[in-house]
């Protein structure tokens, strides 16, 4: 049987979303109606980044990637594309240049072509259902050669060497703290995998598991057999049901293949692999607060030391790694630390996997080598800012990361770089901002998030970041005052420096980092009670210019009745009676009422 | 000794053990650093981090309750820097809580309070919302105010790891977490205790007993009805904390004449009932032994205990002795027995109860405690609320020319004294039961063995030839930990006490709140009651129950014998398993905890 074609539909979530199952009955009736089925290959895969193209699909050979897909493109792809061998231009997604160490298949599109494939290496390729597609792509290669090459302390020593660091967010040497793990001496120890991804926006760990769920497998077989664990738990948040349905599969398929239980690929090494729920609380990312929801109790972090290393889940040694980091395990493995170091900048190893979201062109899921420029992902991957608007700033690492101005954006991504700019690496939360923010109400919206999942533990999260939130919520209604600005900063270094866990210890990243980048448009909130993007409705004002003809659309779709005037005469707005709707705004044709 | 190490503190060499805490380090070089949350006896919280430090080369401040000392580190406790972000955490703790100090029950004896004094909190900065709550008034003995809650999480940890009771936990996040019940459910259908540790720890008036004072004093003054007191054991050891005095005064003369000052007709002593008590359950405990009843058999005088065996140990209902407390006993002979002796109706009879204890208020309302109708005891005051209703009425009590108790029911012997401490009751009751059982007199009466602040104590005796092994157990962690051995081992003890607080009464949730230089529960104030007690056992004459010459007019007069038909009308009762809300019979060790 030979097909002449492979199509691969993405089945990732926001695919799906839009429809993408749809297209896929389409396209099977449509080969059906053709007598292609045998001619023609479908693979489903995971998300393959591009979501705001969705539905997208990849036609090989010939790498044609087709994007925003209607029912009746597929009908057009059967018979201009596979029957007649003409790509349809309008429908693909073309760019110049693809770099991918691994895998050429992608196509030419520009989105890739500043990316780097490490932890996502297979995600979109193959079908995360199969392990036979895994495994086809050298998976469980890694395994095997550390299970017949290498001792439990030469992977260590592997993974040290390679110079990997936590992807979870603090970027912690993962080599030091496997070494740490796999030291300690106890009759039990655990291997626990971090897919609590809780940023608003983030969906990195999501959609890895979705895409390659064998990779975070592999890499956490691994760390089982480096520091002498027999159990590993993958706490994942139950909002994530397709990619909890496809790890258990995976799991099942591993049982089944001898690579989990009982004497993995006939060696005398046994792991297995459980899958724990978390009920969405941000706080469960944290390493303590996630080993205490396992444990089933109130997932609230507790102080370290101990660490996890020494007294983790039941109090037994835990190597707890981030999805990304495990992700990344196998190619270390494979390839080599060698080759791994040449990735990246001195101290940040590797790639980075972000979720680009907010107002740039291509939002989705990119991973670059660390050293990447935030010019570059804005602008060469993210395709700039649409409609002709100005950049005002670059949001990184999720809700708890700093707001970073113009004069950053030659930033290179990585731990070190991003902390001095006064922001972090996080987890790989990325959001831009363009000149319709109001950076107040940008820093209002994450600490709002940050201080409802703040656990309640400790007091400087528990009240600061409420505190903190009630000034910011005065100084957006117009209400600030004179010290607001102060006190800000001074209960923000405050909860930085005091608080228990990681949570509360950036919960003021935003805030602190928009005051120092864009004090002025808090100055303005306070003291000239304006909003420059208008934004906060409070500190709008709208009124008629001499353009007006008297026409009286305003008037009546004034809610309020606040606008008065005689025909063909100009009107006026009552300031007292204006709720600040807008809706006179966007009625009048005669571009006669300004936005203050 | 070699694993000292080396430290700077504020800029000072200190030689330090190096297996500690900064906040134990200090406090052994003389700095005294602010601390909240922090317990000695309970496990770290890091939760309120008013103890925070600055270490050299650390980015953030570091909580000193937790954070280990390590050779060469330089601690700075005092610089402006830790003093202003101290100083603010715990105006934050101020800005979301009532501060209705001046008619908070707290006032004057609070931490917070205290705190917010000492960190020079004089003006504010940060003023927003508070949070507000309804105050759950269903308990009969412990009153919740989540208001004046600071989240330091001491309650939950004590009711979970001293108390094994776990009827508390954190609920919500962020600034809407709140320590509550299982699903918020009345306080009174939880599975509390009722041992009011809670109340102890409690740095702020989140937890308070059930006050009964006002009422008290209004009946005082009604000269229709005779007032009887009686006072338990470990009040006298511990009241005088409440006036400033040193832990471990005996103030029993004091007290008698000042609840007759209050307006008290009689007051009676506690003690004599515990002599009652170990006559009945020494008697019980030889007629299981003799006759192949239940055994182990376990002590009742507990309430917070009787109230946790219902609910978690039903399956050992059998086990446990029949005997009211000494507090039900007493009451029942005020109503009785007294009542006949002077001629009165015992409905005129106004019974209260002086007690270290909160859960006696529970125990005073159970139904089947009643005497011919009658609630055995009426009302039930606190250690703390006697030594308010003293301060309130204006009586000097340090300086108080003691007096003695009203007979009959005063006389006590040294077993009576000594049922405030833990192990004290099996003491008493092995002092009766040997004579009982072996006709001799046991002389070697202070058993070392189950005495001391050890969780669990064991002992054994041999009465003629017979090997007698006992089990001492106080709090109720302990209480689960000694029944589930007797589940496994049935035959590996005889007899078993068990005190629902830890150091039995005279730690009990009803003692004086700790002073500005002490901490709740304090081992050495513990230690201080306890030999109050044992002191006053070695100077009496009498110091077995039996030999109680008013107890024995009292069998002769009134009751016959131990275990007699009227005792068994009077003297004992029954359990019956309860299940409250947050129990799951399916699996009872994960109610239970550890």
């Amino acid at each position: 049987m030979a097909y002449e074609y492979a199509i691969t539909i993405c089945d990732g979530t926001g695919c799906i979303q839009k429809g993408v199952r749809n297209l896929r009955q389409a396209l099977d009736d449509e080969l059906a109606k053709h007598q292609l089925t045998d001619k023609v290959k479908i693979n489903l895969s995971g998300c393959l980044g591009m979501c705001d193209k969705g539905p997208v699909i990849v036609v090989n050979p010939g790498y044609t990637i087709y994007g925003n897909l209607v029912k009746d493109d597929i009908t057009e792809i059967v018979t201009e594309h596979l029957i007649k061998g003409n790509p349809i231009a309008r429908l693909a997604i073309q760019e110049d240049f693809m770099y991918n160490r691994f895998f050429r298949v992608f196509g030419d599109a520009k989105f890739f072509g500043k990316q780097m494939r490490i932890a996502l290496r297979n995600c979109g390729i193959i079908d995360p259902d199969s392990i036979d597609d895994y495994l086809a792509l050298r998976g469980y290669e890694a395994l095997a050669k550390v299970l017949t090459d290498m001792t439990p302390a030469d992977v260590v020593e592997e993974v040290k060497k390679s110079g990997l660091r936590g992807r979870g967010g603090a970027g912690f040497p993962t080599g030091l703290k496997w070494d740490f793990t796999a030291k300690q001496q106890a009759n039990e120890k655990f291997v626990i995998c971090n897919a609590d991804e809780g940023d608003p926006g983030a969906f990195m760990d999501r959609s890895a598991i979705e895409g390659d769920p064998h990779t975070v497998l592999e890499g956490m077989i691994i760390g089982g057999y480096a520091i002498g664990a027999k159990k590993g738990m993958i706490y994942i948040r139950a909002e994530y049901p397709l990619a909890i349905k496809r790890l258990e599969k995976a799991i099942k398929q591993a049982r089944a293949n001898g690579l989990l239980g009982n004497n993995i690929l006939e060696t005398d090494f046994n792991f297995d692999i459980e899958i724990r729920l978390g009920a969405g609380a941000f706080v469960c990312g944290e390493e303590t607060a996630l080993i205490r929801s396992i444990e089933g109790r109130r997932g609230m972090p507790r102080p370290r030391p101990p660490y996890p290393s020494v007294s983790g889940l039941f109090g037994k040694p835990t190597l707890i790694n981030n999805v990304e980091t495990w992700a990344n395990i196998p190619v270390v493995i494979m390839d080599g630390a060698e080759w791994f170091k040449t990735i990246g900048t001195e101290k940040s190893k590797g790639t980075k996997v972000f979720a680009l979201a907010g107002k740039v062109v291509n939002t989705g899921l990119i991973e670059v080598p660390m050293g990447t420029t935030l010019r570059q992902i804005v602008y060469d991957i993210g395709g700039g800012i649409p409609n002709g608007k100005q950049f005002k700033a670059v949001q990184t690492g999720g809700p708890s990361g700093g707001c970073l101005p113009a004069d950053y954006l030659d930033t290179p991504v990585d731990y070190e770089s991003l902390a001095k700019a006064g922001s972090i690496m996080g987890s790989g939360g990325m959001i831009v901002i363009d000149e319709d923010s109001c950076m107040v109400d940008i820093a209002k919206f994450f600490l709002e998030f940050t201080q409802n999942e703040s656990c309640g533990k400790c007091t400087p999260c528990r009240e600061g970041t409420r505190r903190m939130f009630e000034i910011l919520t005065r100084i957006t209604e117009g209400k600030g005052k004179a010290g607001d600005i102060e006190n800000l900063q001074r209960l923000g270094n405050m909860i930085i420096k005091s608080s228990l866990c990681g949570l509360g210890q950036s919960a003021p990243n935003p805030v602190l980092s928009t005051i120092k980048n864009f004090r002025e448009e808090y100055e303005e909130h306070i003291h000239n009670k304006k909003c420059r993007a208008g934004v906060c409705a409070n500190l709008i004002s709208y009124t008629i210019t001499d353009k007006c003809i008297g026409c009286g659309a305003c008037k009546r779709v004034c809610p309020t009745n606040a606008i008065t005037g005689s025909a063909k005469n100009k009107h006026t707005i009552n300031q007292d009676k204006c709720v600040k709707c807008g809706m006179c705004f966007e009625t009048c044709k005669f571009d006669a009422i300004t936005k203050l | 000794m070699d694993d000292k190490i080396s430290i700077k503190i504020n800029g000072k060499k200190y030689k330090v053990a190096g297996d500690q805490t900064i906040m134990h380090a200090a406090d052994a070089c003389g700095y005294h650093i602010p601390r909240l949350c922090y317990h000695p006896e309970l496990s770290i919280e890091g939760a309120c981090r008013v103890c925070i430090v600055q270490v050299e080369g650390v980015k953030n401040y570091v909580a000193s309750c937790c954070y280990p000392v390590a050779d060469g580190m330089k601690i700075h406790t005092n610089t402006a820097e830790i003093r202003r972000a101290r100083r603010d955490i715990v105006e934050l703790l101020l800005d979301n809580h009532p501060e209705d100090c001046h008619t908070c029950e707290r006032d004057g004896n609070c931490e917070l309070q205290r705190l917010a004094y000492a960190m020079g909190i004089r003006h504010r900065h940060f003023e927003g919302v508070k949070k507000h709550y309804e105050k759950d008034l269903s308990s009969p003995s412990v009153i919740r105010d989540p208001n004046k809650c600071i989240l330091c999480g001491r309650c939950v940890r004590i009711c979970s790891e001293i108390q094994g009771i776990n009827a508390l936990g954190q609920a919500f996040r962020g600034f809407e977490t709140i320590v509550m019940p299982a699903y918020n459910k009345p306080f009174a259908e939880s599975v509390c205790s009722t041992c009011g540790q809670c109340i102890n720890v409690c740095p702020t008036a989140a937890f308070t007993e059930k006050n009964y004072t006002q009422e008290l004093f209004e009946k005082l003054n009604d000269t229709d009805i005779i007032k009887i007191a009686q006072v338990a054991p470990s009040v006298r050891a511990a009241i005088g904390e409440a006036f400033e005095l040193p832990p471990g005064r005996n103030m029993q003369g004091e007290l008698a004449a000042s609840l007759r000052k209050l307006g008290f007709n009689y007051v009676f002593d506690t003690q004599f009932s515990a002599d009652l008590t170990i006559m009945e359950e020494a008697s019980e405990f030889l007629e299981r032994l003799q006759s192949g009843g239940k055994l182990p058999m376990i002590t009742s005088c507990s309430s917070a205990w009787m109230k946790c065996m219902e609910q978690f140990h039903p399956d050992l209902i059998e086990n446990v002795s029949t005997c009211k407390s000494p507090m039900s006993m007493g009451g029942a002979m005020i109503k009785t027995y007294f009542a006949d002796k002077i001629g009165i109706d015992p409905k005129k009879i106004l019974s209260v109860a002086v007690m270290c204890c909160t859960a006696k208020k529970y125990e005073a309302a159970r139904p089947e405690l009643q005497v011919n109708g009658m609630a055995a005891t009426d009302i039930v005051i606190t250690t703390r609320e006697a030594a308010w209703m003293i301060k309130s009425a204006g009586l000097d009590f340090v300086n108080m020319k003691p007096e003695e108790f009203d007979a009959p029911l005063a006389l006590s012997s040294g077993a009576g004294t000594i049922f405030g401490v833990t192990g004290g009751v099996m003491e008493a009751a092995i002092r009766t039961a040997y004579e009982l059982f072996t006709g001799e007199t046991l002389l070697d009466i202070e058993i070392e063995s189950i005495r001391g602040f050890e969780g669990l104590k064991e002992g054994k005796l041999t009465m003629d030839g017979k090997e007698i092994r006992v089990a001492v157990a106080h709090g109720l962690g302990n209480a689960h930990k000694v029944l589930d051995t007797v589940r496994k081992e049935p035959d590996r003890y005889h007899f078993i006490e068990i005190m629902g607080c830890p150091g039995g009464c005279i730690g009990g949730g009803g003692q004086p709140y700790a002073g500005s230089n002490s901490v709740p529960l304090d081992k050495k104030a513990l230690a201080a009651r306890a030999q109050a007690l044992y002191t006053s056992d070695r100077q009496k004459t009498i110091r077995r129950s039996h030999e109680n010459p008013e107890i024995q007019r009292l069998y002769r007069e009134f009751l016959g014998r131990p275990l007699s038909e009227k005792a068994h009308e009077l003297l004992h009762t029954h359990y019956a398993p309860k299940k409250p809300v947050g129990i799951t019979t399916k699996n009872k060790k994960a109610v239970i905890g550890k």
